[in-house]
């Protein structure tokens, strides 16, 4: 198992925003985490990563407890993660966004080189001398994806990766997320994209209010609507 | 950005490099009398612009508002007046790295145990630990006390029997402190266009999101604080070297201040905005001086005109100055 965790209870303060979610990915899984706005996801992914620390349950990295752990130590141990909102540096390139990440992955894998990324998504290359906030949204969607994929992860993180964003745009993200996918790196997906998550995902699961109220495969969705209508409101 | 230098920017810093560099070429024909004096003037800022530089490092590139910074300055200083024999030279081979390496402890400690904080917080402890320096060469016997303490004879340069550089020599040394503040620069720019750099850089920005990238930024700054500690260490001993004299008041939490405002006025991230706000704010103290004895009132509103009118200093109008410039050549 890739990471596993489980019986979460995270609070902001007073306010509980998780009740015991068990959560786990498989090795090259990719896990569509779906819900309505408010539910969890992110908090779900910051409790995995130690951003926002749970105040019971267990998070297991590569059979590893790291409940104990630091978010960059978490990190570490093959993940990669993008955030809401991109994260850009303001004061760093595109070059300086990808070199800075670069590092081999698990038993020194380096199998996502400066090269790759910048084959994988063209328009980086076009403006390698840019500022990171001086691209386009799209752009910097691309170059989030791309540092991420610089640290050789054997897990990517991606929180809303397509929002806001046009839909020619969109449909590149996810042609990209299809390819790291068929290149075995697991993922964790959150996006309101639930037709594209169907079809990619490998495992779905719905929070609704802080719990999971269905974890299990696309084709059991996609014959019972009346669920993502119920859990989602489609 | 901190990694580079617009090229025509970069012109217009190597033109006064030069020109502070022929100093002692024109100096003596503008200035006449006053030469001698202001020869040590521009030695004693070409000092305080390496602290400053190694302040940005903090404030400007790691986002760290120490007001302790002046405390390894201080050091550096102390170093060089306790390991130099009363009535002979100091070996500079042995008692500069003597120096850096005690200077390095002290900011490694002192890093480790500040930079777990942030903000108001990390002032503050810093404030604190600079003051624990003052008030320890102030209140002991070590040195001087309150009075400070004096270095006779400045260490000697030698390799081979031979003699280097003449470090008494007002002319020689200004050349020295030269050659120290374009090195220092030169290490600083490269520091910062290293990965290592760019990290430190980002922290500044957003502490959490280098978090998320999988860097400890503890251990990033830490580093970067020990560094900057060690470079306000070499200005320190190159201080006392020029003055032959150390006391107290070169920890003081004003020298801090001081050196802070040189930071935000000259432009902070830019290394070469701090070196600028060195000597604008070390000439205009000088100037106001010779006019009126109520020199801080116009410096005071100097400095509020400048925070005012140029948000991110000297050095931001320079480079949005090349940014039209860059612009209208297109």
């Amino acid at each position: 198992m890739m990471l596993e965790a489980n019986g979460i209870h995270t609070f902001y303060g007073a306010a509980q925003v998780l009740h015991g979610v068990d959560f786990r990915v498989g090795k090259g899984e990719t896990v569509a985490l779906m819900g309505r706005n408010g539910m969890g996801k992110s908090t779900l992914v910051k409790s995995l990563l130690g951003i926002v620390r749970p105040r019971q349950g267990t998070v297991r990295v590569g059979g590893h407890d790291v409940g104990a752990l630091d978010t960059h130590a978490i990190i570490r141990r093959g993940i990669a993660y993008v955030p809401e909102g991109r994260g850009m540096f303001h004061n760093l390139t595109v070059r300086e966004h990808l070199v800075m990440a670069a590092r081999p992955g698990a038993g020194g894998r380096a199998d996502w080189s400066y090269d790759r990324v910048l084959r994988t998504f063209p328009r980086l290359a076009e403006r390698l001398d840019n500022l990171g906030t001086h691209l386009s949204g799209g752009e910097q969607q691309m170059l989030a994806i791309g540092r991420a994929l610089m640290t050789n992860p054997d897990l990517l993180i991606l929180d809303e990766a397509t929002e806001g964003l046009a839909p020619l745009v969109r449909r590149e993200i996810w042609r990209v997320i299809r390819a790291i996918k068929e290149t075995g790196i697991a993922s964790i997906i959150v996006d309101k994209n639930v037709g594209v998550l169907l079809d990619l995902a490998d495992r779905n699961i719905i929070l609704v209010k802080g719990k999971v109220v269905y974890d299990g495969g696309p084709d059991t969705l996609k014959a019972q609507p009346e669920i993502l209508e119920r859990h989602i409101g489609l | 950005m901190t990694g580079t230098v617009p090229r025509r920017l970069a012109v217009v810093l190597v033109v006064l490099l030069v020109a502070l560099a022929l100093f002692p070429l024109w100096g003596k024909a503008v200035f006449a009398a006053k030469y001698a004096f202001l020869l040590q003037k521009l030695t004693g800022i070409m000092i305080v612009a390496i602290m400053a530089m190694s302040l940005d490092l903090l404030v400007g590139v790691a986002g760290l508002v120490s007001l302790g910074h002046a405390a390894f300055f201080g050091l550096g200083g102390y170093m060089l007046a306790l390991n130099s024999p009363q009535y002979e030279a100091a070996n500079l081979w042995l008692v500069l790295p003597q120096t850096l390496a005690a200077v390095a402890v002290a900011a490694l400690v002192v890093g480790f145990l500040s930079i777990r904080t942030s903000g108001i917080y990390f002032i503050m402890v810093t404030l604190a630990f600079g003051q624990m320096g003052f008030y320890f060469f102030n209140d002991s016997k070590l040195a001087g006390g309150s009075d400070g303490a004096y270095i006779y004879v400045k260490p000697k340069v030698e390799a081979f029997g031979a003699i280097l550089v003449d470090l008494d020599h007002k002319l020689s040394f200004f050349y020295v402190v030269l050659g120290v503040l374009v090195g220092v620069y030169a290490l600083l720019r490269v520091l910062l266009a290293s990965p290592f750099g760019r990290v430190v850089g980002a922290i500044g920005i957003n502490e959490n999101r280098v978090q998320g990238l999988g860097f400890n930024p503890m251990a990033y700054k830490l580093v970067a604080f020990t560094i900057a500690g060690t470079v306000a260490g070499l200005a320190g001993f190159l201080a006392a070297t020029q003055y032959g004299f150390v006391s107290p008041a070169m920890l003081s939490w004003h020298h801090s201040g001081d050196v802070l405002v040189m930071v935000i006025l000259g432009g902070m991230g830019t290394l070469f905005g701090p070196v600028l706000g060195a000597f604008i704010l070390e000439l205009a103290r000088y100037g106001l001086e010779a006019v009126t004895d109520h020199w801080l009132l116009p410096m005071g509103a100097m400095v509020i005109a400048i925070v005012l009118l140029l948000p991110k200093g000297v050095a931001g109008l320079l480079l949005q100055w090349c940014r039209k410039r860059e612009g209208s050549d297109d």
